[in-house]
């Protein structure tokens, strides 16, 4: 017994230096050749594009701080992170960065200390970013960006999570090599959907939150090969990653490639609107700043995607509804309740109204097999962002304080269940959950801050 | 002093229609632009949210959207002997606070003046000779025409979505337009909104009695739409909920919804609100404005510095004050002396009621504000003032924005104020009646303008504006005369009762009856420093950085609702800072 024990120890002992041997041992990444000395200006151009691209701003740059100074509290499941100062300050920014050792940090997720950065940052994604894409983002990062002098603040996260090491078995485990992935135009019919999917795997990381991650959290996918590559992702603030697959019903099937540009431009389609702060905040620092031929190129590579597997809910148009409620014949508190708080916008047949207020008839996140943005939506509220093309702040007000959550649960019932529609019932317990998590006046229907964005 | 702000290209009184057209205007301009608004901030989301905007108590009998009398408001008497009291309860008209103000509680309707209405005085005397205008009686000429105005009011018209159809475009008759309005460039943005009942049966009554019925021009939208600054409109729902309201739906345009969307992004927009303007700042000899002095939120003496003050608040305000900074001579009725304060007008509005039996479905819950029907036939040059007897013409329109039994319910002529005969009569006429309204010219007079209050002061300490207003014979026999028309034409739908309330001689002006919030002039422009405030562009004759933008421009009211005619002018006068003042700082005409 006491041999036994003694050998379960060693080899305790011996797996762990084994992990910790893989761990520190280095990774050694390829050198990149400095930008030919040619259009500076151009370079860090194209540098700022691709930044907004990449949503950089998103982590990088906190609420009301300077641009790229770090500093945004990112909650993960260890503890809260803080963003990094990436502006060129040499003391507490990038300035210092050698070109590798920028590469290094986004396409291989390695800080120029050697430390393995929080997949927070999505390497694993920015991998898939060409060299001379690199390079004109170093360029402006370099250049482009004014320097601020801003500590990084420490994250929050208590030993033992904090330890970094083994933060470098997961990249080593779950991150490609971007040598490995390397962007291949040949695999995808023409440039066009070519430059979408590159556009979408690699700077876009749409698949950040739109692909579900494993229980290790890497992202089950992270392009077309894998079948649940952007098929939906997890609940964000209460709002779901919708699924941009090709599910007719609660996927982006019956999306025209307009709706889709629309959308990325400015929050809103004919029929759709971009729900929640997450998705809001992705357009108007990011996608609504992409030329059309690259949001065309992202709707065409996402039009590409076959519907995934699992296809819970449906849609078939039927005008039973809307006739039914122009009748005055509602038949179930959830028609009574969408006729009373809804149909004065949404209307009584669905349709809503053109870009001005969604339709419901056959809208993806309707349909939604899980219920959760519906349900924090009627809760709650939404408001569109404010885009440069549409500056309309147009919001639904939040019915938290008017209905149950047995109300709450009848009528989405009723919207899900209605003119064609054909998704899950709610339960009340569905609307109590989320209800708990929201705060008494939702953010989402106060004042208009006039901050500027 | 204690806090002085860097000085800013532009100082706004007031975020309200005309602020928001400036301060689009001028920081389109590149211009840095800071707005300074008495009230509190405004959105849809989440002041005006469905459904609890939708509350009759507290829109309409509340005026929780309306501003507050308690700490500023006006005084009023009928004539030049008598003391002043103050207007403690928001009564005969309804002046707006907050971001949106008036334009954000208004009902929609958005009319442009006719061609006619811009040379008055000229016009009546070349019809009907001089001695037809009474001695007291001091209208006169617009100094800008219809021509001029017409591009600004096509460019308000498509920034407000504005529904209706077009009579004349580009000189050729339209059918089912006015075939009296002035030429437009081109047809509304959208097409009318539907009819209620009584606006249908308007129409048919109007064609009976010879005239040419059209549809409201209403700022209320018909359809989504997205106007040429990208903000977008939702189509009205016909909730009734538009004037006393912000409208839950995006469907009524507002400062809030059609411009501020867009100055909301400007990093060369600031809007401060709860900034109560006191006073415009004068130099040394009062030729130029320095910027304004304001209490801010916390109640501290603020003083922001400008090359540029636009007066954009209501229109009493403004001419409130000029007076009270010392911007041009007060005018004196005695006199006749001096400008500021001069030819104050007003709206001349009246009712009439139809009652039918229970076969006329009159749906009261529903109302879309602006929207109608109406004719010009009694209106500018198609009416002959010499047979009429007065000066000045008027629109009879069928229009339902919205009633509801807070509001009041109409009951026939006879009926007991109480009991149950009263609950008898109101439940059988809120389904079953409808009502038309006359809208009438209001001319000016000597003796109506605006002054301080040697009386009451307002709670910063300031002299409240005093109104010296009253009816004048001639706008009673305008208003009886219009009444009658209407209920001739109101006989041919054989109503079974029948109540109009036209104004009888001798009848004054009753400040506690709402009649209209289309206060007009005191600070008129016109093409004389003598008999002016503001020259063509609005500027002041006297400080030439000091432009006033709004109603109180109106030399006297016509038949119309003022908003079109204001928006119309805010463009213009911005045009003229634009293209010319910026380049040249100074007086834009010569005195």
């Amino acid at each position: 017994m006491k041999k036994f024990l003694l050998s379960l120890i060693s080899l305790a002992v011996l797996v762990f230096v084994a992990l910790l041997v893989f761990a520190l041992w280095p990774t050694s990444t390829p050198k990149l050749a400095p930008a030919p000395d040619t259009d500076q200006a151009a370079l860090i151009e194209k540098g700022r594009y691709l930044a907004d691209a990449g949503d950089c701003t998103a982590c990088h740059t906190a609420t009301g701080g300077k641009p790229f100074a770090g500093g945004l509290p990112i909650a993960s499941p260890i503890g809260t992170l803080y963003s990094s100062n990436i502006t060129p300050d040499t003391a507490s920014g990038i300035g210092l960065y050698s070109l590798d050792d920028f590469d290094r940090a986004l396409r291989h997720g390695i800080a120029a200390n050697g430390n393995s950065l929080y997949p927070a940052m999505p390497y694993p994604a920015y991998g898939r970013t060409t060299d001379d894409d690199v390079r004109a983002l170093y360029a402006y990062f370099m250049h482009g960006v004014a320097p601020v002098q801003a500590e990084n603040r420490a994250n929050d996260v208590p030993w033992p999570l904090s330890m970094r090491w083994p933060l470098a078995i997961w990249r080593k485990v779950f991150a490609p090599s971007p040598e490995a992935v390397a962007f291949n135009r040949a695999r995808y019919p023409d440039a066009q959907v070519a430059r979408g999917a590159y556009l979408v795997q690699g700077l876009g990381h749409c698949g950040s939150c739109h692909t579900p991650r494993a229980i290790t959290l890497q992202e089950k996918a992270l392009d077309e090969s894998g079948a649940e590559f952007l098929s939906g992702g997890p609940v964000i603030d209460g709002w779901l990653a919708v699924n941009l697959r090709g599910n007719p019903a609660d996927g982006l099937g019956s999306w025209s490639k307009d709706d889709i540009v629309a959308t990325l431009r400015s929050a809103r389609s004919a029929t759709h609107a971009v729900l929640g702060g997450a998705m809001g905040d992705v357009v108007v620092h990011s996608t609504q700043h992409l030329n059309d031929a690259d949001l065309q190129a992202v709707a065409a590579y996402l039009k590409t995607l076959p519907a995934s597997e699992r296809q819970v809910s449906s849609f078939k148009a039927d005008p039973a509804t809307a006739k039914a409620l122009a009748a005055g014949q509602e038949g179930s508190r959830g028609a009574e309740l969408y006729v009373d708080n809804c149909a004065a916008c949404h209307r009584t047949n669905g349709q809503g109204e053109e870009r001005v207020f969604p339709k419901i008839a056959g809208n993806s996140s309707v349909l939604s097999e899980d219920p959760v943005s519906m349900i924090r939506l009627v809760l709650a509220g939404s408001k569109l962002p404010a885009t440069e093309t549409a500056p309309s702040q147009l919001g639904m007000p939040g019915f938290a304080w008017r209905m149950s959550d047995e109300e709450v649960a009848q009528l989405l019932t009723f919207i899900r269940s209605s003119w064609g529609n054909q998704a899950p019932a709610v339960n009340a317990g569905q609307v109590a959950q989320m209800r708990a998590t929201l705060p008494k006046e939702s953010p989402a229907v106060s004042r208009t801050d006039i901050a500027k964005p | 002093m204690a806090n002085v702000k860097p000085k800013v290209d532009a100082v706004i009184v007031g975020m309200g229609w005309t602020g928001a057209i400036m301060a689009k205007e001028l920081t389109d301009a590149g211009l840095n632009v800071v707005v300074l608004e008495r009230g509190a901030d405004r959105d849809t989301q989440p002041d005006f949210a469905y459904p609890k905007v939708v509350d009759e108590l507290e829109g309409s009998v509340h005026r929780r959207y309306l501003q507050s009398l308690a700490q500023e408001t006006v005084t009023v008497r009928h004539n030049l002997t008598s003391t002043a009291v103050p207007y403690r309860q928001m009564g005969s008209f309804k002046p707006g606070t907050g971001v949106g103000g008036a334009g954000s509680h208004w009902s929609g309707c958005h009319f442009r003046a006719l061609p006619e209405d811009f040379k008055l005085r000229t016009n009546v005397e070349q019809r009907y000779g001089a001695s037809f205008i009474p001695s007291d009686m001091s209208i006169q000429d617009f100094p800008v025409s219809y021509e001029d105005l017409e591009p600004h009011f096509d460019h308000f018209e498509y920034v407000c979505g504005t529904s209706g159809k077009a009579g004349i475009i580009s000189g050729v008759k339209q059918p089912g337009g006015n075939p009296f309005e002035g030429s437009r460039s081109r047809e509304f943005p959208l097409g009318p909104n539907p009819n209620y009942l009584g606006a249908e049966m308007f129409y048919g009554a109007a064609r009976e009695m010879g005239w040419d019925p059209y549809p409201i021009p209403a700022s209320n939208a018909s359809a989504p739409y997205v106007n040429p600054y990208g903000c977008q409109m939702g189509p009205c729902n016909a909730c009734g909920f538009c004037s006393d309201y912000g409208c839950l739906n995006y469907s009524k345009a507002s400062p809030n919804i059609s411009i501020l969307p867009v100055l909301r992004q400007r990093k060369n927009f600031e809007l401060r609100t709860h900034a109560q303007v006191l006073k415009v700042n004068l130099d040394s000899d009062g030729k130029k404005a320095t910027g304004v002095t304001y209490l801010d939120a916390q109640g501290r003496e603020v003083e922001q510095q400008a090359d540029l003050v636009l007066l954009c608040a209501f229109s009493l305000y403004n001419v409130h004050l000029m007076l009270l900074s010392g911007i041009g001579k007060p005018y004196d009725p005695q006199t006749g002396e001096g400008t500021v304060g001069r030819n104050y007008s007003y709206q001349n509005l009246n009712r009439v009621v139809l009652f039918f039996n229970k076969e006329v479905q009159a749906n009261q819950f529903i109302g879309i504000g602006g929207a109608g029907t109406t004719m010009d036939n009694l209106n500018g040059n198609q009416l002959d003032n010499a047979k009429a007897g007065f000066v000045g013409g008027g629109i009879i329109w069928a229009r339902q924005p919205g009633g509801g039994p807070v509001r009041g319910i109409n009951v026939p002529p006879g009926t007991p104020n109480w009991g149950t005969a009263w609950k008898q009569a109101a439940s059988d006429a809120f389904r079953h009646s409808f009502y038309f309204e006359v809208q009438g010219a209001c001319m000016s007079y000597k003796q109506h303008y605006l002054s301080l209050d040697p009386t009451y002061k307002d709670g910063f300490g300031r002299p409240l504006l005093r109104i010296n207003f009253d009816w004048h014979d001639n706008e009673i026999k305008a208003s009886q005369f219009l009444v009658g028309k209407a209920l001739e034409m109101s006989k041919i739908l054989n109503p079974v009762a029948l109540a109009g309330d036209a104004k009888k001689p001798g009848e004054h002006y009753n400040i506690t009856k709402y009649q209209s919030t289309h206060t007009c002039g005191g600070a008129i422009m016109g093409s004389d420093p003598k008999t002016s405030a503001l020259n063509r562009y609005l500027q002041s004759w006297d400080v030439h950085n000091v432009f006033a933008i709004g109603a109180n421009a109106f030399p006297q009211n016509n038949g119309y609702n003022p908003t079109g005619m204001v928006g119309a002018l805010a463009y213009w006068s911005a045009k003229a800072i634009r293209e010319q003042y910026l380049k040249n700082p100074g007086p834009l005409v010569q005195a």
